[in-house]
């Protein structure tokens, strides 16, 4: 066996948080490796090429946007911990998204980056909830905006004392489910306070480049800071000895070792990296609250812009075709009744425009229906479903001509829970990863941490702080009080 | 090195750590806390910019020695000085 270097950490995976905390550690003087399974960093949120064509994957668009010189906000606390420029990202804003409820979309919330605009919506639709409303947006106000060790709870409760209608509750929970809950119905009340400032408080926007451009920045701090990265290969296994990991066994069948370990694979896939046959395994909780959820997304890419086709001039839907709306994986390869339609052009890019127009529409998806199908099978289901979702996507876009649209498309292609699932390792293609969190990070070994979807800070700029949270917290405040373990 | 030197080479590094905050008008005898929006994981990051840019090193029980300008300057020009002397 051949014995590689020793490290001060190892990061297991080159996804937002994974690279969030090997800059925050290398910039401390860290002797920091990342190894990636995957040749292309970036991880639930990456990109991929198919016939010259870059396509991002994950990110419609990052979250918890706030224009320069708003304080006290997680974009700018992350960019501060990783020294990153705003001009760097190149964030964009949005033009203006929709909650569209009903067969075609008949009750309709508008909201921007500017919050003001959702609730006179809410005031005007709903006006014997928006006092409730109201409340509710200022009880969120007041809660820590970076902390991360929120309590576990029902947010179906908490949106409950103040708001009655159920619509309006369905509505609210619509986005907020489908751009960071990994449990069914329901999420953390802690993952509710997020997310609902992500969104509606604070805001959505794009790098022109799109998720490349955040990956190229993280890539770069992390490699200037004196990071060691290794794509293609992942760590095979964890050798655990005295309740800590002792070695790891990369892909290659090279051994190191760290002093610390930080996972951003999820939980389950870390703990069947430890070897099972060793007794420090302490039980891990096996009921879930939920299943693991997971979705399609068809993408389209087109000859003209989105709104030249009558897709009009909205960044983001968010759609239920009725009153009752279930955030659940489906009885169904693919659940039509609700989802997400994506317009990338459709962000500030000022002067300048994304050469071609893109529709991305997204649902929920059952990967169990999607996995083991023969491979022509699985094809021929890709197609008809993909279909299917322009379709749906057309019901809400009230100008949409489906003919000139299947005219101007020029490429297409389809994810499922089975493509996710390969390319980043999360079981069952579980976008959120696993419904249970873990926010303290802590595993059964001393020094092995888990960051990412399974410790549970999600979007964008949650998975980055994750990253830097789980770093400071298990290995950099520790030093700095001089009584690491280490 | 002065007093003001110092306090301009603590400002400095405040200004990469926290590009979003304005020091044009940084009181010196008032808590940076007080002026700036910095958590305990930002005078972090000041102690770490001090040792990486400077050679200095600050054990955590005198973080509270860095609480304002003119504390950082009382307890970091000295320590400046002795790197100098060394050089």
């Amino acid at each position: 066996m051949k014995i590689g270097p020793h490290y001060d950490v190892v990061i297991i995976g080159a996804g937002m948080s994974g690279l969030a905390a090997g800059i925050r550690l290398a910039h401390f003087g860290r002797r920091v490796a990342l190894f990636e399974r995957h040749n292309a960093p970036g991880g639930l949120n990456g990109f991929y090429s198919i016939g010259g064509r870059k396509y991002d994957v994950g990110l419609h668009a990052v979250t918890n946007f706030v224009p320069p010189g708003v304080k006290g906000t997680p974009l700018g606390k992350l960019l501060r911990q990783l020294r990153i420029d705003r001009e760097e990202l190149g964030l964009c804003p949005q033009t203006g998204s929709r909650i569209a409820f009903g067969p075609r979309g008949e009750t309709s919330l508008r909201f921007t980056n500017d919050f003001a605009v959702l609730e006179a919506g809410v005031a005007d639709r709903f006006p014997r909830e928006i006092d409730g409303f109201r409340r509710l947006a200022a009880f969120v106000r007041t809660q820590d905006a970076v902390s991360f060790d929120a309590p576990v709870g029902s947010a179906r409760e908490l949106v409950r004392e103040h708001v009655r209608d159920s619509l309006l509750e369905e509505m609210i929970f619509c986005p907020l489910f489908y751009y960071g809950s990994s449990r069914e119905r329901d999420m953390d009340v802690g993952q509710f306070k997020i997310m609902f400032r992500a969104l509606f408080l604070e805001g959505l926007a794009r790098p022109f480049e799109g998720v490349r451009q955040v990956i190229r920045v993280l890539t770069e701090k992390y490699r200037e800071a004196g990071g060691e990265r290794h794509m293609r290969c992942g760590v095979a296994r964890i050798a655990a000895r005295d309740g800590r990991a002792a070695a790891l066994v990369l892909d290659d069948g090279t051994e190191t070792t760290a002093d610390h370990v930080l996972s951003s694979i999820g939980s389950a896939e870390t703990l069947a990296l430890c070897d099972p046959s060793l007794p420090a395994a302490t039980p891990v909780p096996t009921v879930a609250p939920s299943k693991r959820l997971s979705f399609v997304e068809a993408i389209r890419v087109l000859s003209a812009q989105p709104a030249a086709l009558g897709l009009g001039t909205e960044t983001i839907i968010f759609f239920n075709d009725s009153d009752q709306f279930s955030y659940a994986r489906p009885d169904a390869q693919v659940d039509l009744r609700s989802g997400v339609i994506c317009l990338p052009n459709n962000f500030q890019f000022g002067e300048r425009q994304l050469p071609e127009g893109l529709l991305r529409v997204t649902a929920l998806a059952d990967h169990g229906r999607w996995a083991g199908l023969p491979g022509e099978r699985y094809q021929v289901d890709k197609r008809r479903w993909f279909e299917e979702l322009t379709a749906v996507a057309c019901r809400f876009l009230p100008a949409a001509d489906p003919a000139a649209l299947q005219a101007a498309t020029v490429a297409t292609d389809m994810f499922t829970p089975c493509t996710v699932e390969r390319f980043t390792g999360h079981l069952e293609g579980a976008v959120y990863g696993a419904p249970l969190k873990n926010p303290t990070g802590r595993t059964h070994l001393a020094n092995l941490y888990l960051c990412g979807t399974d410790q549970g800070l999600l979007g964008i700029v949650g998975s980055m702080l994750s990253g830097i949270s789980m770093a400071n917290l298990h290995i950099l405040e520790p030093a700095a009080r001089g009584r690491t373990l280490a | 090195m002065t007093k003001d030197e110092c306090k301009q080479l603590v400002i400095e590094i405040i200004a990469d750590i926290a590009p979003d905050e304005d020091l044009s008008n940084l009181k010196p005898d008032v808590r940076l806390r007080d002026q700036l929006q910095l958590d305990s994981m930002d005078f972090l990051d000041i102690v770490m910019e001090l040792r990486k840019r400077h050679g200095i090193e600050v054990p955590e029980s005198d973080y509270m020695k860095l609480a304002s300008l003119d504390s950082c300057a009382e307890y970091l020009t000295p320590k400046f000085e002795a790197i100098a002397g060394k050089k």
